[in-house]
């Protein structure tokens, strides 16, 4: 079954739309299953229970019942091979 | 990079090339009345722009010390998309996206107009795609034409 990631960023317009389109390629080169929902950060806490992993390019409140990366490695390219790595562990554990 | 993508977004009337300004608001109350004359934006975006800048900031810090800003806002204050650009005469301080707390000194701004997500999707591909390549960033920050810089965007590779 494919994995569920949040994608969350401040307006839920520009770069969480980047973000996702570059997890689904990144993921899917990987033979990983996922699919993406776009949120705003503020709206996490809400959509959080469905998700099997948040990435976010903005901070996230502290207490959220699944794992959650805070990143922006797929906006500068900086760190994104080690992202994208940590990522499928996620979803592959 | 297909330069017609961005032929096809960035307002010719708001490229700024070595805008002075001393504050993130300031470049953006210059880009978005760029943007406003040019009727790609609503009276009401700079306002929004720097509310939100406030809040979750745009701030990216990129490879080799560079950096830059992305401000943009909710789509009800825009009109139409467009991308408004301005090199900055001195770095101006934006605060980090990922740590609202950092702030970063910043050599070029894109401001952007956006109404729909699925529609701007290869125009937000083509602003990340230049934003990862450090030569093409440099190139932009030194353009001192219209032409130089529309040239330097055009070599980003994707």
């Amino acid at each position: 079954m494919a994995k569920h990631i949040l994608v969350a960023c401040g307006t839920a317009v520009a770069t969480s739309t980047v973000v996702c389109m570059a997890i689904e390629e990144a993921m899917k080169e990987k033979g990983i299953m996922v699919s993406t929902q776009q949120c705003k950060a503020t709206e996490v806490p809400s959509l959080v229970e469905n998700a099997d992993l948040v990435v976010s390019t903005t901070p996230l409140p502290d207490d959220l019942p699944k794992p959650s990366i805070v990143t922006l490695a797929f906006l500068t390219g900086i760190g994104k091979d080690e992202i994208i790595e940590k990522i499928a562990d996620h979803l592959r554990s | 990079m297909s330069s017609s993508i961005l032929a096809k977004y960035l307002v010719p009337q708001a490229i700024c090339l070595r805008t002075p300004a001393a504050t993130a608001e300031e470049v953006i109350q210059r880009l978005s009345s760029k943007m406003e004359e040019a009727q790609v934006v609503k009276p009401s975006y700079c306002e929004a722009v720097i509310a939100r800048e406030k809040i979750m900031p745009t701030g990216l810090p990129l490879l080799e010390g560079l950096a830059v800003a992305v401000p943009h806002t909710d789509p009800e204050h825009v009109l139409k998309p467009g991308i408004g650009v301005a090199t900055l005469e001195t770095p101006v301080e934006f605060s980090s996206m990922e740590d609202p707390d950092e702030k970063i000194a910043v050599q070029l701004v894109f401001v952007l107009a956006l109404l729909d997500k699925h529609e701007q999707i290869e125009m937000l591909q083509t602003i990340m795609a230049v934003l990862q390549e450090p030569a093409v960033i440099r190139e932009i920050i030194n353009a001192d034409s219209h032409e130089a810089l529309l040239a330097a965007l055009g070599k980003a590779s994707q």
